[in-house]
């Protein structure tokens, strides 16, 4: 089985995740070796995945979680009533 | 990191000990079980209502129902999942009650089989590092490129990317398949590439210069 670009384009994803059986990676991997516009995708992809992922991106509002807490306090303090 | 205090302090007991102790009496604990997934129930809210009041809002909400059913959870889900499945509910039950917003349903409003999902092509990749998110400019471009995927991949990519939550956990808060949540989300990093290629170029380190200090 020899794969084209669109063929590698629709696995990406999997790729990235680890969720392509050892047959079809291999055929990647060749792929790969040989196309530079595949494997930039494939580094691209994963680049913006690797920054997504950061805790950074996403600030939570300063103070959140202690009024978070305190609100909560004031419910603790009734009990469980209906468990 | 709050994750460390937290398991510092509950120590080897396992959740299912303290959801335990929480409901004999030991109300305090809760504090420290929710500690771990106060962001990702934030993160979450914000994305649907992609306001940070309302989130704040609807996260305390979330909690609050959260510990009033907590007799409610089954141990075959985890107890992240089943927050996160809360604040969904939570979410989407705020937005329906406001339908202040029915520019954005939530429900799929494309044809899954339909839309452009080619990526970005290019012949070479510079990587932009993790220390490059020390700047505002590029935190904002990805929190705003993930704001504009439409809803059915924007919550996917932040139960899978951001979260880190696996196919099944991300599947049972969404309420759909393992396979729909791979093809959701190869969907939607495919259109972030695409979003996201060229303003990332001008993020990544000159690997060298050449002569006359120009970039090679």
């Amino acid at each position: 089985m020899k794969i084209d670009c669109k063929h590698v384009w629709q696995h990406i994803s999997a790729y990235i995740d680890g969720d392509v059986d050892a047959d079809l990676r291999a055929e990647i991997d060749r792929h790969l070796e040989h196309c530079e516009i595949c494997s930039a995708v494939l580094d691209s992809t994963r680049n913006v995945v690797i920054l997504m992922a950061d805790e950074r991106v996403f600030e939570i509002p300063s103070g959140f979680s202690e009024r978070l807490h305190r609100r909560l306090d004031a419910v603790l303090a009734q009990g469980l009533a209906g468990g | 990191m709050t994750s460390e205090i937290n398991s510092a302090a509950i120590g080897r007991e396992t959740t299912a000990d303290v959801i335990a102790r929480i409901l004999a009496g030991d109300t305090q604990l809760f504090h420290q079980l929710i500690k771990p997934v106060e962001r990702a129930v934030y993160v979450m809210l914000y994305m649907l209502l992609r306001n940070e009041t309302d989130a704040e809002d609807i996260a305390q909400e979330t909690f609050i129902k959260a510990y009033r059913n907590l007799h409610n959870f089954r141990g075959e889900a985890k107890f992240s999942t089943w927050v996160l499945t809360i604040a969904r509910n939570e979410g989407l039950g705020w937005l329906r009650k406001r339908s202040a917003r029915p520019e954005e349903p939530l429900e799929p409003v494309l044809d899954e089989s339909r839309g452009d999902f080619t990526p970005a092509l290019l012949t070479d990749w510079r990587e932009v590092p993790p220390e490059a998110l020390e700047r505002k400019e590029l935190r904002d471009c990805l929190c705003q490129a993930i704001l504009k995927l439409p809803p059915i991949y924007r919550e996917v990519v932040q139960l899978r990317d951001i979260d880190e939550l696996d196919v099944q956990e991300t599947a049972s808060v969404l309420g759909i398949t393992p396979g729909s949540v791979k093809v959701r989300l190869h969907r939607a990093r495919t259109m972030l590439q695409k979003e996201l290629v060229p303003v990332l170029k001008s993020f990544a380190p000159a690997t060298k210069r050449g002569w006359f200090g120009r970039r090679v």
